[in-house]
């Protein structure tokens, strides 16, 4: 009998797979959806204390090997998310929610709602490339991401993750703000920040010019990132960036996460991506004579 | 090497309705691109034209559309896609029911039955000015009639009240509905009184189109993916459809 089963930080989850924020999860129904086809978590899309409606179109590049976004956090504010969390609760998978603000009180303003609302667990949102004052521009500094950790660890019991930027040469030194600061898990990594230009156009392509590349394009860096940041920190890691086969999963595990998520996947592959994934993993369980995925993380460190 | 494409042809179909012609192969029935104005912004829009020379059609309702329908030939856009779930065209009669511009996405559905016994037309529009496709959809169906909620064209009154005396006429297989949501929400339930499976295309504030930033789901299912066709037994059982829509910041408006 071979075991998917995972526990981050006492958030238990069924499998390693989440649905990363950002990609349907802005209303309750979507997320429950995506819990009801076999994510094992789902994070929310990142909520602000007001709404927003993030930037004009385009906002998303589509290209060979992922995609280049520029959303700009988009999003009702937390007030009005209490309806839709009400509605994702219902779904059979843990919901994670996501958070962005520009101070540790305004994050830890918004864990205490989340934590009301039925979270089983926040993610900091500390790495957006693309909203100015948030994410990224503060998830770069150790200091300010140790500080505003620490304020959301006061202010809730349920377990915080603060997903990380790899548009960083201080990546480790974040990585140790954030235990430094009681976190209980590290999400890594956000989008790089990119950009595409429109030859016949003689311009950006997305509004905003420059947003955060996903999916199979950035797998080489996310991979590098979870590898450094296991041999660093001691929390839990949490691995993201081009997931969509099993194999991609298998890797960010011997890297060292004890979980991935997956965003872009879901466009290039479909809904079907969690189960597909973690069929895959009970598959190699099978094969190489384990019974639970937990023994593969961090097997390439040894 | 280009990642624009030239308008070759543009069409003044009706008042502020306006087709443009590109070359962009590819696509079923029922399926939309994103179109990309460089400089004002990219919106969903069907497909009106497949084929090697495709086409959009567009009313002229804010700044976007405005933008598109001032395009001239030789102007460029960008494209992408085509995107989402068509119609599903099944063999038998079918009852092709468009209100306004929701006639753009029905046309590649003529366009692909070669018996003009077997698809009719019902197109509707607030007066004659508004009405489209008239003679192109003549030319591939072999009943094709027309509503206007002024009567200064065809059947006076509602495009779905046209239709249903022709269900009431006529024994048909499907019913493909694109217009308002208003339009569709009655449309449902007068085909479920003719026991006539019906699907219809709707339409949410999009994003990406592609099926990650989830702007436009409703009830959880993606517009741009799942939909835009959705078939009736789907649709009866989305809490938001006819009632309620979701703004950019995906709060929610009531309708």
């Amino acid at each position: 009998m071979t075991s998917l089963h995972v526990s981050i930080a006492g958030l238990d989850l069924s499998n390693p797979t989440m649905l990363a924020s950002g990609v349907m999860d802005e209303t309750g129904a979507s997320m429950r959806r995506v819990a009801e086809l076999g994510a094992g978590a789902v994070v929310t899309k990142s909520i602000g204390r007001e709404a927003r409606d993030g930037y004009p179109n385009p906002t998303l590049v589509v290209l060979d090997h992922g995609y280049i976004n520029a959303m700009g956090l988009p999003g009702p504010g937390i007030d009005a998310f209490e309806e839709e969390m009400a509605e994702a609760v219902k779904g059979p998978a843990p919901v994670i929610g996501s958070l962005f603000a520009a101070t540790p009180d305004d994050f830890a303003f918004l864990a205490e709602r989340m934590q009301r609302y039925g979270a089983a667990a926040v993610e900091l949102n500390m790495s957006c490339p693309h909203a100015k004052g948030y994410g990224m521009e503060i998830g770069v500094d150790p200091d300010m991401v140790r500080d505003i950790v620490r304020e959301v660890k006061k202010a809730v019991t349920i377990p915080v993750l603060s997903k990380l930027t790899p548009n960083t040469h201080r990546l480790i030194d974040v990585g140790r703000a954030v235990q430094e600061g009681g976190g209980d898990a590290i999400v890594a990594v956000n989008t790089v920040k990119a950009m595409a230009i429109s030859v016949d156009a003689r311009r950006p392509v997305l509004y905003n010019r420059t947003g955060g590349l996903s999916g199979p394009a950035i797998k080489g860096i996310g991979l590098r990132c979870v590898y450094e940041l296991y041999e660093e920190v001691d929390i839990p890691i949490v691995g993201v960036g081009g997931i969509e086969s099993t194999r991609d999963a298998l890797e960010y595990m011997m890297a060292g996460a004890v979980a991935v998520q997956i965003g872009s996947g879901v466009g290039r592959r479909g809904l079907g991506v969690f189960r597909e994934v973690t069929h895959g993993m009970v598959d190699y369980l099978e094969k190489n004579g384990m019974t639970s995925i937990s023994e593969i993380v961090g097997v390439a460190h040894e | 090497m280009n990642d624009l494409v030239r308008v070759e042809e543009v069409v003044r179909e009706g008042r502020g309705i306006t087709t443009l012609r590109f070359r962009h192969p590819g696509g079923v029935p029922g399926q939309f691109v994103m179109v990309w104005v460089p400089g004002v912004d990219e919106v969903p829009m069907s497909l009106s034209y497949q084929g090697e020379l495709a086409g959009i059609t567009v009313k002229n309702v804010g700044e976007a559309t405005a933008a598109l329908s001032a395009l001239r030939p030789g102007d460029r856009i960008g494209v992408r896609g085509p995107y989402g779930k068509g119609w599903g065209i099944p063999k038998g009669r079918i009852l092709c029911v468009g209100g306004g511009v929701g006639m753009a996405p029905l046309m590649p559905v003529l366009d692909a039955i070669d018996d003009p016994s077997s698809v009719d037309v019902a197109i509707g529009a607030r007066d004659g000015g508004e009405v489209i496709f008239l003679e192109r959809a003549r030319s591939r169906s072999s009943d094709v009639r027309v509503s206007t909620d002024d009567g200064s064209l065809g059947f006076h009154g509602t495009v779905v009240a046209l239709a249903a005396s022709m269900m009431k006429e006529k024994r048909y297989d499907m019913v493909l509905g694109c217009g308002p949501e208003i339009m569709l929400r009655y449309l449902l339930p007068a085909c479920k009184e003719a026991g006539v499976r019906c699907q219809v295309s709707l339409e949410r504030l999009m994003k990406c189109g592609s099926g990650l930033c989830g702007s436009c789901v409703i009830d959880g299912f993606r517009v741009c993916v799942e939909g835009p066709v959705f078939y009736d037994v789907q649709v009866e059982g989305m809490k938001e459809f006819g009632r309620c829509r979701r703004t950019a910041s995906g709060g929610i408006t009531r309708a």
